[in-house]
């Protein structure tokens, strides 16, 4: 069965999401992260939904809940690249993905993740309040 | 009706020549239309009316033989819309055909009452007909105008400005309903990609009313655009506005929102690290050394 | 209302819901829907195939062209034998912001569409059928 690729970069984690996900590869992706998290101690997870067309309840609650997982786990989640017309439909459906941080493109998530990871010793975290 | 046919054909060009005459009693509108279109106009419809009531009679005017009539008077009728006429200049213009072609009837037929009657009873039908296919096209044309216009304005009146580097203003003029809301979010989020901008300042100095449904539209687009990673800073918020959204308890604790354009402008060049400074005083201190010089 | 063109897809599996989406992009590029809306369509698919396949133990949805006289639009029926929905109000109401509730997608996948109706008889099944009109 096919898998969703999880890189390493340093401190990251990349995962690029561009097939259209069955559930099953969603749960997979889910089980996948955690694990690779823990094996290398990772701080952050950029996931990157420029080539997904389509975002719905199921999706997103997927990407709530590998955020909610790493930040139990000590990485901060960014997803990065929500398609316009993706960003309109989730807000109509009504999920606004409250916990998910997000950045326009994999350069600014990167600043986001690497930024706040240098930052964590003092605690501020700007960016979580303004999101 | 043969009477009423003949009645025409034989007496066109003087029926078209006091038809000219009552026009210009009325609405002539010179601005719109020159005489000399207008005399070639009266003469078309005069000809195609000619006929059709040769071909197919003065009572059904959907027959084959009215086909040229109509399809003229329609395109008349649009060319009008597009110019600008209103409708009652429209069904003027083909109604007051009606005193020149009963003045021609009275004359040919005199002191014969039933002839008189009957073919002033068939010219009126027919030219009130005439009339009103006439003003039903010409509503049709101002209606796809109108439609047409109020896209073309609804696109015009939400653009997306570039303020700086990854800073956009989307200044907001009306009413924000649904449907503009739509377009208004798909105008933003597309220029946000295009641009790579984290900061959109909406402002909303130009909306009338802020209500709980216009706050429930502003809320929407900035939830879409956070989804996306950008932030949106309102601005423009009057007084007025101020007091309506604590009256109505909108909650609005996670936007930031500022009274000024130029205030929220300064807050996202801060939050985007940038600063601005004032450029270095250089002339003027040479200026002053070269007076120092001298008094030494 | 007049129907042109039908197609049906099955919902036995979680790769039906994908075949499912995909049929229903199709459909919504060949009636020249916008992006937007193709996305709200395509997404409201998604919800109620879901739905189908998870709570209805399986079923089926069609799609149609129809007409109205004077628009066109995509209408698509989901339909299952499942267990049924017992207060559809309920099921309607937005359990989603919180990512927790039942799931069922109905009451968000009611906005990304221009007509939504459900039919729902506990022990028997349900059908949902939304247009999207163009």
């Amino acid at each position: 069965m096919e898998k969703i690729p999880v890189l390493r970069m340093g401190p990251l984690l990349l995962i690029t999401i561009q097939v259209d996900m069955h559930d099953k590869l969603a749960l997979q992706l889910q089980d996948d992260v955690t694990h690779r998290i823990t094996e290398h101690g990772s701080t952050g997870v950029l996931i990157d939904i420029s080539s997904l067309e389509i975002v719905d309840s199921f999706i997103g609650r997927m990407l709530a809940n590998i955020a909610a997982m790493s930040r139990v786990l000590g990485a901060d989640t960014v997803v990065v690249g929500m398609q316009p017309a993706v960003a309109i439909t989730l807000v109509e459906l009504g999920m606004s993905l409250p916990g998910v941080r997000t950045a326009l493109s994999v350069e600014a998530g990167m600043e986001l993740l690497l930024g706040t990871v240098a930052e964590d010793a003092n605690g501020t975290d700007n960016e979580r309040s303004e999101a | 009706m043969n009477d009423l046919a003949e009645i025409l054909a034989e007496n066109t060009e003087s029926i078209r020549k006091q038809w000219i005459a009552e026009m210009s009693k009325g609405v002539e509108r010179a601005d719109l239309i020159s005489k000399a279109e207008l005399e070639e106009q009266s003469r078309e419809i005069l000809d195609a009316i000619v006929i059709g009531v040769k071909t197919s009679g003065p009572t059904n005017t959907g027959a084959a033989g009215w086909d040229a009539a109509r399809e003229l008077l329609r395109q008349i009728s649009a060319s009008r819309a597009r110019q600008g006429f209103s409708t009652i200049e429209v069904a003027t213009f083909v109604l007051s055909l009606k005193q020149p072609v009963f003045n021609q009837i009275r004359t040919a037929f005199k002191s014969d009452q039933d002839r008189t009657f009957t073919a002033i009873w068939a010219a009126t039908e027919l030219l009130d007909r005439l009339a009103l296919i006439t003003t039903e096209s010409f509503m049709t044309t101002r209606e796809e105008l109108i439609s047409r216009q109020q896209q073309e304005l609804l696109e015009l009146s939400t653009p997306v400005v570039k303020l700086w580097d990854g800073i956009l203003a989307l200044p907001i003029i009306g009413t924000l309903d649904s449907s503009r809301t739509q377009v208004v979010m798909e105008s933003l989020l597309q220029t946000v990609v295009a641009t790579n901008s984290k900061y959109a300042i909406i402002d909303i100095t130009g909306v009338p009313t802020v209500d709980t449904l216009v706050a429930q539209h502003l809320l929407k687009t900035i939830t879409a655009a956070r989804l996306m990673g950008a932030e949106c800073i309102i601005s423009g918020v009057r007084p007025q506005i101020a007091q309506t959204i604590v009256h109505l308890g909108i909650n609005l604790e996670d936007v930031t929102t500022k009274a000024k354009l130029s205030d929220a402008f300064a807050l996202a060049l801060d939050r985007s690290g940038r600063k601005v400074v004032n450029k270095s005083a250089a002339p003027a201190s040479s200026l002053a050394n070269l007076v120092t010089k001298r008094e030494r | 209302m007049n129907v042109l063109k039908r197609e049906t897809q099955p919902l036995k599996n979680s790769s039906d819901v994908v075949l499912a989406r995909q049929k229903v992009r199709q459909w919504a590029i060949e009636l020249h829907f916008s992006l937007v809306d193709q996305t709200k369509l395509v997404t409201a698919a998604s919800e109620l195939a879901r739905n189908a396949l998870d709570h209805g133990q399986g079923g089926a949805m069609s799609v149609e062209v129809v007409s109205n006289g004077s628009k066109n639009g995509l209408r698509l029926i989901f339909e299952d034998q499942g267990p049924g929905i017992p207060d559809i109000g309920l099921a309607l109401k937005d359990g989603y912001t919180s990512g927790s509730g039942m799931g069922l997608g109905l009451g968000g996948s009611k906005r990304l569409v221009n007509e939504f109706d459900i039919q729902s008889e506990v022990g028997r099944g349900t059908t949902v059928t939304v247009i999207r009109w163009k």
